[in-house]
């Protein structure tokens, strides 16, 4: 049995947060502008009109800061898993490593060698040469997003692979299973197109900016119209693959639905939480009601988790406790069962390290009946397997609040600016203003879908298989908490940097800037 | 590929990931140009040309360090869990380098840059030299040894302590051995800086910048060159881990000499690459010459090749344990899967492809070389 220095995992935990957030603050930017960009040369190399030349490279150039703090802070993500989370890197890296060998084969180098030219390639290859360098561009961001998120998906639903208790690792059975992981697909689908939706905020805050300042108000119409086409068109599929991913939450991880819904008692017919607060003293299993007030929308949840009105969705009492009528095992029992698949494995390892085999065979076929609860073994009490519930239910609901708003948004100003009137007083008093903002809604959306799918992962780092607490390097906190304030101090320098690069840039504008 | 058995896909993706290591170190053309900027480049002109040409290839050494990373995670997990979680110091500081050298391009000459210019020169300086001195002591370890057990379940721990702290892997640089293999890293990166400056702006307006530039390369091989003969010289006499026929891991004396013996195409490649190098300095000092690059470079990948295969095969452990020998990774016990390596193989068919179309695009940005009209009209870092 290990011991678990939860200073060092927090810590850990912490660190990965930290850097993942911050990463993610810059990388749905670069999947929807290096689009965004593709569309705007394309439109300059069809029509040849300067004055859109001149926008693709404003555009480009934010899009080009944005990007070097991207990669900056990504580096760091790869490689944590083997500082941080080495004994998780050895567990799967058999099933893991691979997506992310192939993105850096297929996407990074798509994006670097491509991204030269993008930026100086203007004079020194074809106009047709640099359209295609910057859809290549896009196409390597996007591909990035592909197999990082295969590599996510996988740790949410792990397919495609058997436990070797030779060699005390998972390893991959079926490739294909990994990349067509329906929670890998759902989810890429979802984060890429909201990736874009976030990028044509981006695009309608400075562009809205620009418009209030009375400053570029071609080139600003001209971005608000492309930005809301693509925003538009985005937002279905942000919904349509939300709903997907919703329904694969449900089949895959119960308990991150319970969470996200602040459901503790299951229900047939199940409605859904639109708006609630959530007592914050409930715990699993007390019996008290888990909202102080809340407004549901009847039958939506069970709709959501199984396409049917009438299903059973199970809440966190039912999944920690047990619920024999709708036959779901208790995680005491899980648990249990996960303990001696432990202890055997162990006896298994000693028993084949001292050459006797037929002990080992024993302990083998005792360990085969309950491997599949192994993870479980290692959690100390049912109540461990349940996230911490506000986090994702607040994260979930402000994220589908903002998402809802947004198509009105783009709706509304595709509207206006193809009527030419959003310099209208009424337009500028009432509706960018709000413009203005969206693309710190689109922010603040972005990273509650990450802390909804991460956090409502809890305590899995591969769910229900291995918890994150069985996953690090035994290593001393200390080391992680420098680290952390290592990375929490650059990080922030850098931000800082990238703030007043940026604004001073959109200060500048089209024109001049470069 | 299924039909490969599983020993020649191992040594096939060691061979691989050698590759990607040894044009990583090819390119580290750009972190040693980066410690030569405050050194070749006096005005703002030469600055501006040295940056920007540089500024063009920046990313690729840091994403064939990804690449680097990736392939030895999906190919050598226990060795990615071990080494990156074990010597968890060395690899951070490395990571931190070129974290900082990421934005640094982009941001050194944008106004509002919040730090000032002076500071992103820094940060490429210090990529440049401790980021590349710590991969040097990294890499050495591979024939010194580190400090880590594995047990049963292979979980790693480390165990150097330094006044009662672990180091966690920093104790690399303690080595001389180790520590020459930087050192001797960091000035060829200058020399192959150096020489693909010369190779890339057009140094007609700014002649001084040229004959800087012609200095440095002498300058840097030859401080390289002691350092390279200390690390080849002791390969040749020390002590290597041995894998005998059941697996048991001793150490065996001149061990290395035995593997350059035993496969005289490393040896070959060895000779082969110092020599290309030091024509390449030849013509970039001497002859007036501006491909310099293309020797140099060759020769460093093959130098790299050898560096990284030779403590790899031949019954050697690549990542050895100087604490429980019998901890020590070999390309056989460290790998994934038959399946995953085969699998992962069929992926490296895209390589070439990649490999093409990277230098094609290289060509094609580089036909013309950089001008200082270009640097003060257009686009430029």
């Amino acid at each position: 049995m290990m011991d678990f220095d939860l200073t060092m995992v927090n810590w850990a935990r912490a660190q990965f947060a930290f850097t993942a957030m911050y990463h993610w603050i810059f990388v749905p930017l670069t999947l929807g502008l290096s689009f965004l960009c593709a569309f705007f040369e394309t439109i300059y190399v069809r029509t040849g009109d300067k004055e859109w030349r001149a926008l693709t490279k404003f555009w480009m150039t934010l899009f080009g800061i944005n990007f070097a703090i991207g990669v900056a802070t990504g580096i760091i993500l790869e490689f944590q898993f083997g500082t941080n989370w080495s004994n998780y890197s050895w567990i799967v890296g058999d099933i893991f490593g691979a997506p992310l060998a192939i993105e850096g084969l297929f996407a990074f180098f798509l994006e670097a060698t491509f991204f030269a030219v993008m930026f100086f390639g203007w004079n020194r290859v074809s106009k047709k040469f640099h359209l295609f360098s910057t859809w290549m561009v896009a196409i390597g961001s996007n591909l990035s997003a592909i197999w990082i998120l295969v590599a996510n998906g996988w740790m949410q639903n792990p397919v495609g692979m058997a436990f070797n208790p030779e060699t005390a690792r998972f390893e991959m059975q079926s490739f294909f299973e990994v990349v067509f992981n329906p929670v890998a697909v759902s989810k890429f689908v979802h984060t890429s197109s909201s990736g874009f939706l976030f990028a044509s905020l981006f695009v309608l805050t400075i562009s809205c900016w620009y418009l209030l300042k009375g400053k570029h108000l071609k080139m600003a119409r001209r971005s608000i119209i492309v930005a809301s086409v693509f925003g538009l068109l985005s937002s279905s599929f942000v919904a349509f693959s939300g709903d997907e991913s919703a329904y694969a939450v449900a089949q895959k991880q119960p308990m991150k639905l319970a969470a996200i819904e602040g459901l503790y008692k299951g229900e047939t017919t199940a409605g859904l939480v639109a708006a609630g607060i959530l007592r914050s003293d409930k715990q699993p299993g007390d019996g008290q009601d888990p909202f102080l007030i809340k407004i549901k929308i009847p039958f939506m949840l069970s709709l959501l988790a199984n396409r049917s009105f009438t299903a059973f969705v199970p809440g966190i009492d039912d999944l920690v406790y047990g619920n024999e009528e709708q036959g779901i095992e208790s995680t005491a029992s899980k648990i249990a069962k996960g303990k001696k698949a432990i202890n055997d494995l162990a006896e298994f390892k000693l028993a084949r390290k001292d050459n006797d085999n037929q002990k080992a065979e024993l302990a083998l076929a005792r360990f085969k009946e309950n491997q599949d609860y192994m993870g479980y073994g290692y959690l100390d009490k049912p109540e461990e397997a349940v996230p911490p519930v506000a986090i994702p239910y607040y994260a979930f609901h402000i994220m589908v609040a903002l998402g809802t708003l947004f198509p009105v948004l783009f709706a509304a100003f595709l509207f206006y600016g193809i009527k030419d009137s959003l310099t209208k007083e009424n337009i500028k008093r009432y509706l960018l203003p709000i413009g203005l903002i969206s693309g710190f809604l689109g922010l603040i959306a972005q990273e509650s879908g990450w802390v909804v799918a991460e956090v409502g992962r809890q305590p899995w780092a591969i769910y229900g298989l291995l918890p994150v607490k069985a996953s690090t390097t035994n290593l001393a906190a200390s080391n992680i908490q420098i680290t952390f304030f290592m990375f929490f101090v650059v990080f922030t320098l850098l931000l800082i940097a990238e703030i007043t690069i940026m604004l001073k840039q959109i200060s500048i504008g089209p024109e001049e800037g470069r | 590929m299924m039909n490969l058995d599983y020993a020649t896909l191992q040594q096939l993706w060691w061979i691989i990931c050698s590759i990607v290591g040894a044009l990583f170190l090819f390119l580290n053309l750009v972190q040693g140009g980066q410690t030569l900027l405050w050194q070749v480049a006096k005005t703002d002109l030469e600055k501006t040309l040295v940056v920007t040409s540089l500024g063009r290839k920046w990313e690729m050494p840091f994403t064939t360090l990804v690449l680097f990373g990736g392939a030895l995670f999906a190919a050598f997990p226990k060795f990615y869990a071990t080494s990156f979680g074990g010597a968890y110091w060395v690899w951070m500081l490395i990571l931190f380098s070129f974290i900082i050298q990421a934005v640094s391009y982009e941001y050194r000459k944008k106004p509002n840059n919040f730090l000032g210019s002076t500071v992103y020169e820094l940060f490429l300086f210090i990529n440049g030299s401790v980021g590349i001195l710590l991969i040097g002591a990294a890499i050495g370890t591979f024939y010194t040894g580190s400090n880590f057990t594995l047990d049963l379940y292979n979980r790693v721990t480390w165990d150097y302590t330094l006044l009662g702290i672990n180091l966690r892997g920093l104790e690399a640089a303690f080595s001389l051995f180790n520590l020459s293999l930087g050192i001797f890293l960091v000035f060829n990166a200058r020399v192959l800086g150096a020489q693909y400056l010369l190779n890339s702006i057009d140094l007609s307006p700014t002649p001084d910048l040229e004959s800087r530039l012609r200095k440095h390369t002498w300058n840097s091989f030859l401080i390289a060159l002691p350092f390279l003969l200390y690390v080849v010289i002791s390969i040749l006499f020390m002590k290597g881990f041995n894998v005998d026929d059941a697996g048991i891991v001793s150490l065996v004396s001149s061990k290395y000499l035995s593997n350059l013996l035993a496969m005289p195409h490393l040896l070959i490649l060895l000779l082969a690459g110092i020599v290309l190098v030091l024509y390449g300095v030849l013509l970039s000092t001497f002859k007036g010459s501006y491909k310099g690059i293309w020797f140099s470079g060759l020769g460093t990948v093959f130098v790299g090749l050898v560096v990284l295969c030779l403590p790899a095969f031949n019954n050697t452990a690549f990542y050895p344990s100087k604490l429980d020998l019998q901890s020590s990774l070999t390309i056989y016990n460290a790998s994934s899967s038959h399946y995953t390596l085969a699998i992962m193989t069929y992926v490296a068919i895209g390589i070439p492809f990649v490999l093409g179309y990277v230098v094609y695009v290289w060509k094609l940005m580089d036909s013309k070389k950089l001008t200082k009209e270009e640097v003060t009209n257009e686009e430029s870092y």
